[in-house]
């Protein structure tokens, strides 16, 4: 069929562009500007160059907040995709249970991100905290104020209580769109029940777990607000993740050259680990 | 393969079914010959798939039994009852090669794997993609995955029966003719019993030796194609089976002779009618005769169809389908007669015979 080209059709995506302009391109750019820039305000800018750059990327405060976020991801991921599939496996698949089920399922979804850390911080507390309180009961030696284990353990299942219903939701979505008759053919093949597990259901929840693994990675590595209610990064600095960190440089210290140089950097290490994941992930789902 | 006896079987998807008509499935009580092929055939919503999957074991008849060659298997899973079903949507492991989608069902049973390797090859050839063991499943056309389908049945040696769900439904209409024949031909050269469920009566006349024509979760008559042709037992298959399908006029009848809205109509033998019963006529648009002669008729359409004309006209203000020869004289006075031997006689839907 013969196309048209018709360049008034740019016209078109024009308000998008503006909208994505105002909202993310003018912004960075902001940043960007700061980064190579040295300010002691009266708006007065010297030219850094590249030197915010060394020196974030030469700094251990950066490595050690970095590695950290690599950990946190790497343990949130291992622990709730599978948690969430298993989860999703067991849901009902009709009847009363369903809606049950996906509303149990959206509420931790629905809570206010710095509403969920106050719940946990509160929930930990050994004084007042019903979880601190009966873990002390029980004689276990449980801080997360001071001991930095305590610390991750409670950001780690709080993590999993928030977002394990998001890898769930999306995984039974994909489960229910299987036809009855790759069961029952499963059936009549005398399919193992892991063998329907591998063959019928993983494959058919390959994308929609792509898209968990993605968005789950993505907000964890960015996470903020959570650990910042609960731990304010400590104790010390061990659970100070990049963004934390950030914080603390750009509106703490007031350091806008190096925290728009961490900010930038940040930014690629996600576009980068983000744009690996899903290369990895649907070249293999193409070779075959 | 195996002989399969459908003992009183009764269905309902209710709880506590009480009238007939809370019963998808009225009794069916037949016995099905091993290496036969059997055709269910019906409109949407008339039990036919319900049928199957008692048959299959997916569903568990509210009443009745089932047997495989005199073995009770109403109870058993659909894995021990060793039958093969073919779905309306080709149903492929997509992960696995093609080879590895026919090894499946052997290698969940434990097969060796000399006689699963054997068993493969052995039906790679038969559906005649030999030359694609080694590729992925997923990228396969639709006729394609619809024959490892088939293939995952008639790998198992030991299968009773293999049953086909709407299995060309997907299928673009040159590769039906395709696919149909070279099932016809497999069935042949195996003798597997076949069950095979349809809405279309080509596919069933073609294919089957005894065609099931099924009406609101009844079987209404099982026969051979010639028989639902020329002796349908009830004015549904009268209708269904054939196109355009058979007249069907209100009647009087008395004696060996029927009354048609004044226009009498002798017969070859007497009916026994019971008294009340709603009688009718049916008579196949085939043997319609158009001419000069006979009762008179009013045409409103002629609809060429080839080698064949279809005739639509009115009969005492009821439409009538009459089939004419290409090139056979469509009069100005149109009149009609009935092959007397064609006449079917109906009371309350159901053919009445001439002896009984």
């Amino acid at each position: 069929m013969e196309k048209t080209w018709n360049n008034k059709a740019w016209f078109m995506v024009l308000p998008v562009l503006v909208l994505v302009a105002f909202s993310a391109v003018i912004p960075l750019m902001t940043v960007v500007n700061y980064s190579v820039q040295d300010t002691f305000g009266n708006n007065e800018f010297f030219w850094a160059g590249t030197d915010w750059f060394t020196d974030v990327l030469e700094s251990d405060r950066f490595w050690d907040a970095l590695i950290r976020n690599l950990i946190f991801s790497g343990i949130i991921l291992t622990i709730e995709i599978p948690l969430g599939i298993l989860i999703a496996l067991n849901m009902p698949k009709k009847g009363l249970g369903v809606p049950v089920c996906l509303v149990l399922m959206a509420l931790p979804l629905l809570i206010p991100w710095n509403v969920v850390g106050t719940i946990w911080q509160v929930f930990g507390r050994v004084d007042i905290g019903l979880l601190g309180y009966a873990l002390a009961a029980l004689g276990i030696n449980y801080n997360y104020v001071n001991n930095v284990f305590d610390a991750w353990v409670t950001l780690i299942v709080m993590d999993i209580w928030h977002w394990t219903s998001l890898v769930v939701l999306l995984c039974y979505a994909g489960l229910v769109s299987i036809p009855d008759a790759y069961y029952q053919a499963a059936k009549i093949d005398g399919a193992s029940r892991w063998s329907v597990f591998r063959y019928i259901q993983l494959p058919k929840m390959k994308r929609v777990l792509l898209i968990a693994f993605l968005l789950r990675f993505m907000d964890s590595f960015m996470i903020y607000t959570e650990p910042f209610v609960v731990t304010g990064g400590g104790p010390g600095n061990a659970t100070t993740f990049l963004s934390i960190d950030l914080v603390k440089m750009a509106v703490g210290q007031f350091d806008l050259g190096p925290a728009a140089a961490l900010s930038i950097i940040y930014f690629l290490i996600i576009l980068l680990l983000s744009w690996i994941f899903y290369t990895v992930m649907t070249t293999s789902d193409a070779q075959k | 393969m195996a002989r399969i006896n459908l003992d009183h079987i009764r269905h309902a998807y209710g709880a506590s079914p009480k009238s007939p008509s809370d019963y998808s499935l009225k009794e069916v009580h037949h016995e099905w010959n091993d290496g036969g092929a059997y055709a269910l055939l019906g409109p949407s919503g008339c039990g036919k798939t319900t049928l199957l999957n008692i048959i299959s074991g997916l569903l568990q008849p509210s009443e009745g039994k089932i047997l495989f060659d005199g073995r009770d298997v109403t109870y058993l899973s659909t894995q021990d009852r060793n039958i093969a079903q073919v779905f309306q949507f080709p149903v492929i492991y997509d992960t696995m090669t093609v080879y590895d989608n026919l090894a499946f069902p052997l290698r969940n049973r434990h097969v060796p794997e000399g006689e699963v390797d054997r068993r493969v090859n052995e039906i790679l050839e038969m559906i005649g993609l030999a030359d694609r063991a080694k590729k992925k499943a997923q990228g396969l056309t639709a006729d394609q995955k619809q024959k490892i389908s088939l293939g995952r049945g008639l790998v198992r040696s030991d299968v009773s029966a293999i049953l086909f769900d709407e299995p060309l439904t997907v299928i673009d209409p040159h590769m039906k003719w395709v696919l149909r024949s070279q099932l016809k031909r497999l069935h042949k050269q195996f003798g597997f019993t076949m069950v095979y469920v349809t809405h279309d009566q080509t596919e069933a006349l073609t294919f089957a030796d005894k065609v099931v024509v099924m009406y609101d979760g009844e079987i209404v008559q099982i026969g051979t194609p010639a028989e639902l042709f020329e002796k349908p037992k009830h004015t549904f298959v009268g209708y269904f089976i054939g196109s355009p399908g058979m007249n069907v006029l209100p009647a009087k009848i008395d004696g060996s002779s029927v009354d048609l809205d004044g226009q009498k109509v002798a017969l070859s033998f007497a009916p026994k009618i019971t008294a009340g019963a709603k009688t009718e006529l049916g008579i196949r648009p085939e043997f319609v005769r158009l001419g000069r002669e006979g009762m008179p008729v009013t045409i409103s359409k002629v609809e060429d169809i080839g080698r064949q004309k279809i005739v639509r006209a009115s009969f005492s203000n009821r439409p009538i389908a009459i089939v004419v020869h290409e090139d056979g004289e469509i009069p100005a006075e149109p009149r009609v007669t009935f092959d007397p031997t064609a006449i079917n006689i109906y009371a309350d839907s159901w053919r009445v015979g001439g002896e009984a």
